[in-house]
């Protein structure tokens, strides 16, 4: 039998390499074997351990600890695997895979990602042996037929890039995949390249291969550490078995990949501004035209694509890009991965073809809200994109119907929000974000968001005015028509989406200094009601300002002057007799 | 193609070496790479992994990404910040702990998150958050 720890960055951070140490003393002396994979996907269940037999997944054990290391050992060095039936994933929960389609994750928690072999194995590197039989005009037309467009968020067909790269003068030619992956609450592109670097490694072998390039580049964010080391790993390992470097696979055609680890700086997932930083400089974007195809890195001709965009190509080429168009909708082709979080039960990486529903992946797949609560939105394309209301949830997964809804498909993060998340307070923290990212260079951007940053704040803290939102309405035009790069172009989103659908939000904030959410402390009242209070001082004793005073047995008062709204003496009293924002009390 | 290190890489490797980039080795690094003092702390204020200060022996990035923030990063913040007396960005007068904010660690489905030095911990709560903190201090004092 065969022992695999789940060891992606999430497993780890949920403790496997506690597990993994434990599992391997404790097998020490077996014909058990140890291995490892990446990330599976499921988040909300690691650390996870699957036990094989010949190839066979027999048992996911879930939510594993240290302590249940004894038993699976026990398991399977007496291969009686029923003593894991408490361990073992649900039905329910397994839906959360059974539901997917996978074709960018296809090896992802399957294989080990540090293992060459592992990826041969399961039909890796085929594709890049078939393409080297091809012409690239060939490659470039299965491509195309496969409708593939990029994963990073634009949703630009793939094959016309690669086609304007390789129609661009020039021998020398760059490739770039990009990798870094700045939309917070999004980590796709880390699973992949955590959980099977080669298929990435060969998604742009067969791009280099397609435009003619020999260098290519891997633009990693300096977070992700792990990533880093894997691919590192995978590029030596592809190397040493003559799929990367001088004259691959005994062809005439040579590429070498390098890592480039990002320094921090979200404008530098925009390409022209990765170029920038590729060249060591400020990450600030370059007017387009001349777009990265014709003057890229050091001015030569380049081609960047995103790495789930990557991903898809060797299938792609192995399947034929007629079984990749048959998925999806008219306009959007194949699969996407999303990075289900938030208020969600199921959180983790779910791919699914275009076309189904918002409702299908949060409630299908992702089991709905957590804690029974209500759903109020869901947050698509990070600081571009826009948070999309309970009644447009049957919008179809599709780059033309998700941007009619004013958010974004984006690279494939999914914020879940529930009826305690204030969508003021949420547009305040995009525009938080998009302050502090702006390289700087355009004053629509640079001052825009700052005055945008600074009327929000003030509706948060009670200080809204008549005239607040059409402000910034206002701003959001200017600095969308003033913008040079799509980051200021799309700052605006959060905005204008939130106050399209929650304007009833911004409304109770400004006219009535309430928060509908009860996010805003800056909104919230308490007080202690005379009649009630029994004196006993506990809220005092508590209170972290020292807010409370009162006598022994006698009612105790609030100095609303001192008070942080924090609202530990709402939830220590004993008999309910503090009460919030003028009216509910705790209970 | 030539295998000259960009200026980034450079100035990773430096702080790489001493923790953060002392003003004098940037003029040193403007020097042998033959750039102007300007343009090497251009790139080394545009980029927030450099540091212009020392930071302490542990540096916690604190996720304030979007899954983070709808799942109560603010809330570890201000009781991070309580526990430590120090605000974000600043580093503790013993030099053991350093905070640092940061967009998004990847981890979101295990939110809110954070890193000190190269291990991550998910499924915070304040009081996880402080505990976490208390155990790093007790293993230096001992
Ligand atoms: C502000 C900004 C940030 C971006 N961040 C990323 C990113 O993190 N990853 C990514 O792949 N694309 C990002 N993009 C999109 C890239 O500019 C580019 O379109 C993409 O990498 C092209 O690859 P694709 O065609 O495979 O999607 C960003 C764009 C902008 C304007
Ligand atoms: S729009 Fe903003 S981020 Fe983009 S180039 Fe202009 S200032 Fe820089
Ligand atoms: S809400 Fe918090 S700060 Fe205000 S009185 Fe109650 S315990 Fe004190
Ligand atoms: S299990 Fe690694 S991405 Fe979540
Ligand atoms: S948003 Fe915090 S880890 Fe991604």
């Amino acid at each position: 039998m065969k022992v695999v720890i789940g060891k992606g960055s999430c497993g780890i951070a949920a403790g496997a390499l506690k597990i993994e140490h434990t599992l391997k003393t404790l097998l020490a002396d077996t014909a058990c074997e140890l291995g490892i994979a990446g990330c599976i996907g499921m988040c909300f269940l690691e650390p996870i351990v699957d036990i094989y037999a010949h190839g066979v997944l027999l048992r996911r054990l879930v939510r594993v600890s240290e302590s249940d290391c004894a038993i699976i050992a026990e398991a399977v060095k007496t291969e009686n695997l029923s003593l894991l039936d408490h361990l073992t994933v649900s039905e329910e929960d397994n839906a959360f895979l059974t539901k997917q389609t996978r074709i960018a994750l296809r090896n992802c928690g399957l294989i080990d990602p540090e293992n060459i072999n592992a990826y041969i194995e399961a039909d890796g590197y085929k594709a890049l042996r078939k393409v080297l039989t091809m012409t690239p005009e060939n490659v470039i037309e299965e491509i195309k037929i496969s409708g593939l467009a990029g994963r990073g968020g634009a949703g630009f067909p793939t094959w016309f890039k690669w086609n304007a790269a390789r129609q661009s003068a020039g021998d020398e030619k760059y490739l770039i995949c990009n990798a870094d992956e700045g939309d917070p609450g999004a980590f796709m592109d880390r699973a992949v390249i955590e959980s099977d670097p080669h298929a990435l490694l060969e998604g742009m072998l067969i791009a280099a291969y397609a435009i003619g390039a020999t260098e290519a580049f891997v633009y990693v964010r300096a977070e992700y550490p792990l990533a880093i080391v894997r691919l590192q790993k995978a590029i030596e390992d592809a190397t040493a078995k003559g799929y990367l470097g001088e004259n691959i696979l005994g062809s005439s055609f040579s590429c070498h990949v390098r890592i480039k680890a990002g320094a921090g700086a979200f404008v530098c997932g925009e390409e022209t501004a990765l170029i920038e930083s590729l060249e060591g400089k400020r990450g600030m974007p370059r007017l387009k035209p001349p777009f990265p195809a014709q003057k890229g890195y050091e001015e030569k001709p380049s081609n960047i694509n995103n790495v789930e965009t990557f991903a898809n190509v060797a299938w792609i080429i192995n399947h034929g890009g007629a079984a990749f168009s048959a998925m999806g909708t008219e306009n959007s082709k194949g699969t996407k991965v999303f990075a289900l979080t938030g208020k969600i039960k199921r959180g983790g990486l779910v791919e699914i073809p275009m076309g189904l529903t918002l409702r299908e992946v949060i409630y299908d797949i992702g089991g709905g809200i957590r804690d029974d609560k209500e759903f109020k939105a869901v947050q698509l394309g990070g600081p571009s994109g826009g948070c999309i209301p309970e009644a447009l949830l049957d919008t179809v997964i599709d780059y033309k119907a998700l941007s009619a809804t004013g958010a974004i498909m984006g690279s494939g993060g999914m914020v879940v929000m529930d009826e305690g998340t204030c969508m003021v307070n949420m547009a305040r923290f995009f525009l938080d974000f998009t302050t502090k990212e702006s390289c700087g260079k355009c004053v629509h951007c640079r001052i825009g968001t700052r005055r945008m940053f600074e009327i929000l704040t003030r509706i948060t803290n009670g200080d809204g005015k008549d005239g607040d939102i059409e402000l910034l309405e206002e701003l959001c035009e200017g600095i969308r028509g003033g913008a040079l790069c799509g980051l200021g172009q799309t700052a605006p989103n959060p905005v204008l989406t939130t106050i399209r659908y929650f304007r009833n939000e911004y409304e109770a904030h400004i006219n009535e200094k309430k928060c509908p959410a009860d996010e805003c402390a800056a909104l919230r009242s308490f007080a202690i009601n005379k009649e009630n209070c029994i004196g006993c001082g506990l809220c005092a004793k508590k209170c972290p300002v020292s807010a409370i005073t009162g006598e022994r047995k006698q009612p105790h008062t609030i100095d609303n002057e001192k008070c942080i709204k924090c609202g530990v003496c709402f939830t220590v009293c004993p008999v309910k007799a503090v009460t919030k924002n003028g009216g509910e009390c705790n209970g | 193609m030539s295998e000259k290190k960009s200026l980034i890489t450079v100035l990773q490797e430096k702080q790489e070496e001493l923790g953060y980039l002392p003003m004098d080795e940037l003029y040193k690094i403007a020097e042998e790479t033959g750039n102007s003092p300007a343009r090497v702390l251009g790139v080394a204020t545009f980029y927030t992994q450099f540091r212009l200060q020392p930071v302490g022996k542990y540096l916690i990035m604190l996720c304030k990404g979007t899954a983070c923030h709808v799942n109560g990063a603010d809330g570890l913040e201000k009781a991070i910040c309580e526990e430590l007396g120090i605000a974000d960005g600043d580093t503790t007068e013993d030099g053991l702990f350093s905070l640092k904010t940061v967009a998004c660690l990847g981890c979101c489905s295990l939110s809110p998150a954070m890193m000190i030095n190269d291990d991550t911990y998910g499924s915070l709560t304040p009081a996880k958050a402080v505990a976490i903190l208390r155990d790093i201090r007790k293993g230096e004092v001992q």
